[in-house]
C-alpha cells in the first residue's frame, strides 16, 4: 500500500468507528416517541446536534469527494461521479433531516463503502500492475563491459556492437550476441516459458533476456542494446496495451450513455411520479420518491463496468506473455479467441526446418559402421546434406532395424550414452576425397572405396541402386564398388506437431489447413502424419497471400482465421491472416514487427495454448460484462419499485466492482490451460 | 507523429474521460489512454508542435478530471 492508500484506510477506520460509536449513541441518548409522537423518555441530545455530530465522520471519510465534486461544478462537470455521490450523500442527509428520523447513518455508510470500493480498486490495479511487470521482469540493468584489468558495469545503452561483454552466472544477459568463450547452461524460460534449459558453449548466440544460469561466459554482441531482443520485446508488452478490443470500446461507450441515462432517470422518479400523485389527488410522498431517486445516483457510477474490462484482458496478455505467448494487444487476444481456421507454413512451424538423417535403410554393413564410414567420407564438405550426417554419426545415435523392411530408425534415447569421443571423426583414417559435380563424393576411409552420392552418381559408377519409397533426400552408399543401403534425410517433423494439431481440432477449430512451398508428395505425407485436414502446396510466397484470401472468402459468421508462420519471408501473409502468429521468433526483428501473436519458442503446441487463453480471457471479459451490468439493472429496478435501499445501491456498486476486479484477476492464472 | 506519455490516474473512467479530452484537443490526430499501464500514446496531426499541444492536453484533461497528471 502506498502512502496514499494508508491514509486513506486510516480515514476509513476512524469514519467507521465513529459512525458506529454515534449510531448506539443515537439508540441510548436520542430519546424514545411512542408511535403516537408522545415523548416516553427525554432525548438527552437533540437536534440539531445529532446532525453536527453525524457531519464528523461524513467530513472525515469524504472532504475529498466533496471537494472534487465543488471542482467539477465549477468546470461544469455535471456527471462527474464524485458530484454523484455527493449529490446522493448530501441528499440522503436532508431527507434524514426533513423527515426528522435521525437516519444519518445510511449516507454516511454509502460514502464510506464508496471511498472503500476506491481504496480496493486502487490496491488491486496497483498490485495487478506490479505482478504482471514482475512476470516480465527482463530488462537487465547493467552490462560487464570487458577492460584490460576485469570488467566494469555500464549501461546496457552504452555498450557498443562488437564489444566484449561478460555475463555471470545469475546474470541476465543485457545484450543479444555469440558466446566467444566458456560453456554455460541458460535459462530461457522468462522469455519463451520453456522450463527446460539450455546449453550454450563458444560459438552460441545467446539472446538477450535470458538468465545465465552455471558459468561465467564472454559473450561479442552483435546488437545495440536498443536492437536486442529483449528491448523490442518490452516494447512490445508496454505497447500493447494501446490496442483497444471492441469490448473495452464497448464498455467505455456504454459508460458515457450508461451515468446520464441513470440520472435522468433518477431525476425523472423524484419529479414525475410525485407530481402523477398529486394530480390524482393522492399522497405525492415526497420523501420516499426522492429517497428512491437518490439510490439511482449511487447507482448510477459506471467504475465497476469500467475498470473490469481492461484489467481482464491486461491480466490475460500478461498470463500469455509468462507463458511464452506475447499479445500485441487486447483487440488481437479478441480475436484469437474466435478463430475457426488456422493456416500454417510447413518448413519451420511444423517442421524443424532442419535436415537430419531420419532413416538407414537396407544397410548391407551394420547401420552404425554405414553411418560412419560416409559421415568420414563427407566430412570434408560443406554441403548441408553432408554435415547433417556427420551431426548424426557425432550424436552417437543408435540404430534400430525393422526385419521386415530392412529400414533402420533412430532409438530415441532411452538412457543410453554413448560418449561423444566414440564419434569423433578423425580425418587421419580418410584419404583421397574427391567431390564429384554435385552428385556426390568417392573417399577413401580406412582403406575402403566409400561411393556415396545420389542417384545420378551411381549410374556413373555402374552401380544398381535399391529405391526408396519415402519423401526426402537419399544418399545411396557403395562400399567397394558395392551397393551397401542408403541413408534418408528429410526435414523432421516437430514431435509436438501432431498433438498440436490434435488439441487445435478439440479447442473446436474447424479447419486446419497447411500451406506450403514444398512438393506435393513432402506436404501430403507430413498433413496426413499430423492429421492436418487440408493441404495446399508447391505455393510461390505470393501464392500463399491469394490461398490466404481464399480462406478468408471462406470464412463462416464471426470467426477469424490465424496464420501461423516462422515470420521468415511470411510477413506478407502474417500482415493479412486476421491473426498472424509468428513462431521462434525469438531475434528475428521482422517477424516480431509483422505479427500480432508471437509465440516465443518454436512449439507448435503453444498455438492451441494461446487460443485456450484468449478464450478463458473472453469468458471471464463477458462474465464480467453480464454481471456488471446485470446486477446493476436489477438494482435500478428494485429501487425504482422502493425494494432496493441505499445499502442495497452500494453493493450495486461497490460490491460489483470489488467481484469483477477479482473475477479478472483470475485471467492470469493461464499455467494450467 | 507519435508519443508516449506517463500519466497518473486514479479510475478507469477518468482515464476514458482524459481519452475524450486529449481527441477533442486541436493538433492531436488520435490518442490512446490506457489505465493498465498508465500511458497515454498521443499520434499529432502533421506539422503540429506536441509541445504546445501537450500543454493544452493536460490543461483539458485538468478540466474532466482534476486529479489527473501527464508526466510531459
Amino acid at each position: 500500500m502506498n502512502k496514499k492508500q494508508k491514509k486513506m484506510l486510516i480515514r476509513i477506520i476512524i469514519a467507521a468507528v465513529l459512525m458506529i460509536a454515534l449510531h448506539f449513541a443515537y439508540e441510548f441518548l436520542g430519546g424514545k416517541q411512542a408511535e403516537d409522537g408522545t415523548v416516553i423518555e427525554e432525548a438527552l441530545i437533540r437536534e440539531p446536534l445529532w446532525f453536527i455530530l453525524y457531519l464528523i465522520p461524513y467530513l472525515v471519510v469524504g472532504y475529498d469527494i466533496l471537494r472534487k465534486a465543488f471542482k467539477g461544478i465549477l468546470k461544469r462537470q455535471v456527471f462527474d461521479e464524485n458530484f454523484l455521490m455527493v449529490v446522493a450523500t448530501v441528499g440522503a442527509i436532508a431527507v434524514a433531516l426533513v423527515e426528522q428520523n435521525g437516519d444519518y447513518t445510511e449516507a454516511i455508510a454509502v460514502m464510506l463503502f464508496y471511498q472503500i470500493g476506491e481504496l480496493f480498486q486502487s490496491y488491486a490495479v496497483g498490485k495487478s500492475r506490479r505482478n504482471i511487470s514482475a512476470l516480465m521482469d527482463i530488462r537487465p540493468d547493467y552490462a560487464n563491459l570487458e577492460t584490460e584489468d576485469g570488467f566494469e558495469k555500464v549501461d546496457p545503452d552504452e555498450v557498443a556492437i562488437g564489444s566484449i561483454i561478460i555475463v555471470q552466472p545469475g546474470e541476465k544477459i543485457p545484450i543479444d550476441g555469440i558466446v566467444t568463450k566458456g560453456r554455460t547452461t541458460i535459462n530461457t524460460s522468462a522469455l519463451t516459458g520453456e522450463s527446460l534449459p539450455r546449453e550454450a558453449a563458444e560459438g552460441d548466440e545467446v539472446i538477450s533476456g535470458c538468465i545465465n544460469m552455471t558459468g561465467a561466459i564472454s559473450v561479442q554482441t552483435t546488437k545495440e542494446f536498443g536492437e536486442s531482443t529483449v528491448s523490442k520485446i518490452l516494447e512490445l508488452v508496454e505497447n500493447s496495451s494501446s490496442r483497444k478490443s471492441r469490448s473495452e470500446d464497448f464498455i467505455s461507450r456504454f459508460a458515457r450513455y450508461y451515468t446520464p441515462a441513470v440520472c435522468g432517470s433518477a431525476l425523472a422518479l423524484a419529479l414525475l411520479p410525485p407530481l402523477f400523485l398529486l394530480l390524482t389527488g393522492g399522497d405525492p410522498a415526497w420523501g420516499s420518491w426522492v429517497y428512491r431517486a437518490l439510490t439511482f445516483l449511487v447507482i448510477s457510477c459506471p467504475c465497476a463496468l469500467v475498470i473490469s474490462i481492461p484489467l481482464t484482458f491486461f491480466a490475460g496478455i500478461g498470463g500469455a506473455g509468462n507463458a511464452g505467448i506475447l499479445v500485441k494487444g487486447s483487440n488481437y487476444l479478441e480475436m484469437l479467441s474466435r478463430t475457426g481456421i488456422v493456416a500454417f507454413d510447413k518448413t519451420g512451424t511444423m517442421t524443424k526446418g532442419v535436415f537430419e538423417v531420419c532413416g538407414i535403410h537396407h544397410a548391407k554393413l551394420s547401420n552404425e559402421k554405414l553411418l560412419e564410414y560416409v559421415a568420414h567420407a563427407e566430412s570434408l564438405s560443406t554441403h548441408p546434406i553432408a554435415k547433417s550426417i556427420v551431426k548424426c554419426y557425432q550424436s552417437g545415435l543408435v540404430w534400430k532395424t525393422d526385419e521386415k523392411s530392412g529400414e533402420a530408425v533412430p532409438v530415441p534415447d532411452e538412457g543410453i550414452k554413448i560418449h561423444v569421443g566414440d564419434h569423433r571423426i578423425r580425418r587421419e583414417r580418410v584419404e583421397s576425397v574427391e567431390e564429384i559435380g554435385g552428385n556426390g563424393v568417392v573417399a577413401r576411409v580406412d582403406g575402403h572405396e566409400i561411393l556415396a552420392g545420389n542417384r545420378k552418381l551411381m549410374d556413373l559408377k555402374g552401380i544398381a541402386i535399391r529405391e526408396c519409397h519415402y519423401t526426402g533426400t537419399v544418399v545411396h552408399v557403395a562400399v567397394d564398388g558395392e551397393y551397401s543401403g542408403h541413408i534418408l534425410i528429410s526435414d523432421v517433423i516437430k514431435p509436438t506437431a501432431a498433438e498440436a494439431v490434435r488439441a487445435l481440432h478439440e479447442a473446436g477449430i474447424r479447419r486446419c489447413v497447411m500451406l506450403t512451398g514444398d512438393a506435393k508428395e513432402v506436404a501430403e505425407s507430413v498433413a496426413k502424419d499430423l492429421a492436418i485436414d487440408e493441404v495446399r502446396s508447391e505455393l510461390l510466397p505470393q501464392e500463399k497471400v491469394s490461398a490466404v484470401e481464399g480462406l478468408l472468402e471462406e470464412k463462416k459468421g464471426k470467426e477469424a482465421l490465424a496464420f501461423v508462420g516462422d515470420g521468415i519471408n511470411d510477413a506478407p501473409v502474417l500482415s493479412r491472416a486476421d491473426i498472424g502468429i509468428a513462431m521462434g521468433a525469438l531475434g528475428s526483428d521482422a517477424a516480431i514487427e509483422a505479427a500480432d501473436v508471437v509465440l516465443m519458442d518454436d512449439d507448435p503446441a503453444r498455438i492451441a495454448k494461446a487460443i485456450r487463453i484468449s478464450r478463458k480471457c473472453m469468458r471471464i471479459v463477458y462474465e464480467n460484462i453480464i454481471f456488471a451490468i446485470g446486477i446493476k439493472l436489477l438494482c435500478l429496478i428494485l429501487g425504482a419499485f422502493g425494494i432496493a435501499n441505499m445499502w442495497m445501491a452500494i453493493f450495486a456498486d461497490v460490491g460489483v466492482m470489488v467481484l469483477a476486479v477479482l473475477n479478472a484477476i483470475r485471467a492470469l492464472f493461464v499455467k494450467k490451460l | 507523429m507519435k508519443k508516449s506519455y506517463k500519466i497518473e490516474v486514479d479510475c478507469a473512467n477518468c482515464a476514458n474521460k482524459m481519452e475524450d479530452a486529449a481527441k477533442k484537443t486541436e493538433g492531436v490526430k488520435d490518442c490512446v489512454v490506457s489505465f493498465m499501464s498508465l500511458k497515454m500514446n498521443v499520434e499529432f496531426e502533421e506539422g503540429a508542435d506536441p509541445k504546445a499541444v501537450m500543454q493544452e492536453v493536460l490543461k483539458n484533461c485538468k478540466k474532466v478530471e482534476d486529479d489527473c497528471e501527464i508526466y510531459l
